[in-house]
């Protein structure tokens, strides 16, 4: 491994006078550029998926954990009666830690987005809503359900925890489908770079020729194509990387939008990410190329 | 230093050489002369080890070319110095650091080399075409840039296949010099020619011996030359 890191790091110091052995060629080098970039520019949404969605599974995860919502309908002259009866029965409840009537400004603030901000609430047969704050084992749902049954026969119990669970399991499932996507485009940056090498090899043949003629070693010939294609895949790599950080950069953002999406950008350190992509692109190219040269130095005589 | 044992070569159709047995003595300057096709540049390359030999041993320096590997073998080629037929240059590099290809290659490529490159441009006289592509250069040009490359790493030995085919008479006078230099300063020569009056030639200013390629067998050619 360090081995590796080392001839890994050597390309960057020695061995120009090898590059110069091989004539340089533009096309494939435009073409190898163009690939290494495109990928990168992919690879950056990629990543910003899976941080946006990993930030997301973490904020649903936050706000609705440990919260229950209990909606009481009932007509106007029990609603306050039936409030405070759920709420003895709440509090009396193993496991749930405490519970609190909202208030008529907050009903009114959650129904402002619908109904505009001066409904008067007051008269109309709107559900009061009761929040449950729970422990970290939370409570039986089915047990409550009963007791409220029997108790107060308007309420409804809303455990946030029946569509939380599927929303963030959705979310983590998005952020798989993320990772994943890096690991298939690294593999298609590592073919197309197999493929652009062999394709250098073959028109090269004959400057390979000579230089076994003269006496250089396999590894040494080798190094000339890995040193050109891993700095190919590199500049390509840094190229899209800031393409793409571009492209993400003028997304519009959600935060001002209720915050429910959180934006597909890179907050914080998440941007430091992207300063691994043309690395991780060259350490692709330095390994292919060099698995293609020796497999197809080994076949000449 | 190089020594063939009962080698035989063929090419999958039947033999081109056989039973070859021989061995190049330090100092010596051989000649290697036969129609065309017979098998001088085979030859030649089973010398250096292009070429495994079908049977029989080929040993280079010592060591059995059978056994070796791919890079032991280029590291064995820096001590043989080979001027090959079709002149094998990099065409993209200029002339100079074509002749310092094989000290390129071997990372011997120091300072104190490139001052013993200018020397050895001097002693081919392609001073002056130093900076040049090879292929802007005449025939004996690239046959002389092919001499300074096949000993800038002091082989023991040089293979020249053809050295004279595609030059002149005088040019290849030059070349033939050039070689024979290097003969008087100790190294083994073998030249592959065609050409009777190169070795006539060459007979009247250092001691040769001349095999000759008939009938699959290498041999010694009698007095008639």
């Amino acid at each position: 491994m360090n081995r590796l890191l080392g001839n890994f790091l050597s390309l960057f110091s020695r061995d120009a006078q090898a590059d110069r052995m091989v004539p340089p060629t533009g096309f494939t080098a435009r073409l190898t550029l163009f690939s290494a970039a495109a990928m990168a520019f992919l690879v950056v949404f990629a990543l910003a998926l899976s941080m946006a969605t990993g930030r997301l599974a973490q904020r649903w995860g936050e706000e609705l954990a440990n919260g229950s919502t209990l909606r009481i309908s009932a007509p106007l002259a029990q609603l306050e009666q039936q409030t405070a009866a759920a709420l003895n029965v709440l509090e009396t409840t193993p496991g749930i830690v405490g519970a609190r009537a909202l208030t008529a400004d907050e009903q009114r603030a959650l129904l402002s987005p619908w109904f505009g901000p001066d409904l008067p609430i007051e008269d109309l047969p709107i559900p009061q809503l009761i929040e449950i704050s729970e422990t970290e084992e939370g409570y039986d749902a089915a047990g409550l359900r009963l007791r409220l049954q029997a108790e107060v026969p308007g309420a409804i119990l809303d455990d946030h925890s029946r569509w939380r669970k599927p929303l963030q399991q959705a979310a983590t499932r998005l952020r798989m489908l993320g990772w994943l996507a890096i690991g298939v485009i690294a593999a298609v940056t590592g073919t197309m770079i197999t493929l652009a090498a062999n394709a250098a090899l073959a028109a090269n043949s004959q400057v390979i020729a000579v230089m076994r003629l003269v006496g250089a070693q396999d590894e040494y010939i080798a190094r000339a194509f890995v040193r050109r294609f891993t700095l190919r895949a590199l500049m390509g790599a840094a190229a899209g990387t800031v393409a793409g950080y571009g492209a993400v950069l003028l997304l519009p953002s959600a935060q001002g939008a209720g915050g429910f999406l959180t934006g597909l950008g890179f907050q914080g350190y998440g941007a430091l990410w992207l300063a691994l992509v043309p690395f991780a692109a060259a350490a692709v190219a330095f390994v292919a190329t060099g698995v293609a040269a020796r497999k197809s130095l080994s076949e000449l005589s | 230093m190089i020594e063939l044992d009962n080698v035989a070569y063929s090419y999958g159709g039947g033999e081109l050489l056989s039973e070859v047995s021989l061995a190049l003595q330090p100092g010596s300057f051989h000649f290697l002369t036969g129609p065309s096709g017979s098998g001088k540049t085979t030859f030649l390359k089973l010398c250096y080890g292009a070429l495994t030999p079908t049977a029989g041993h080929a040993r280079l320096f010592g060591q059995d070319v059978r056994g070796m590997s791919r890079d032991e073998a280029a590291v064995m080629r820096r001590r043989i110095g080979v001027v090959h037929q079709d002149c094998q240059f990099l065409d993209h590099l200029p002339v100079a650091d074509n002749v310092a290809l094989p000290l390129t290659v071997s990372g011997r490529d120091s300072l104190e080399q490139v001052s013993n490159l200018k020397e050895l441009l001097n002693w081919v006289g392609l001073r002056d075409r130093a900076k040049a592509l090879p292929p802007e250069l005449s025939g004996g040009e690239r046959q002389r840039a092919a001499v300074a490359r096949a000993v800038i790493m002091s082989p023991d030995i040089v293979l020249a296949d053809e050295p004279t085919g595609n030059v002149d008479w005088e040019m290849s006078q030059r070349v033939l010099q050039l070689l024979i230099e290097l003969n008087k300063m100790g190294k083994t020569v073998m030249i592959a020619t065609h050409d009777m009056n190169l070795i006539r030639a060459a007979k009247t200013k250092v001691q040769t011996r001349v095999l000759r390629i008939a009938n699959r067998r290498v041999q010694a050619a009698g007095a008639d030359l």
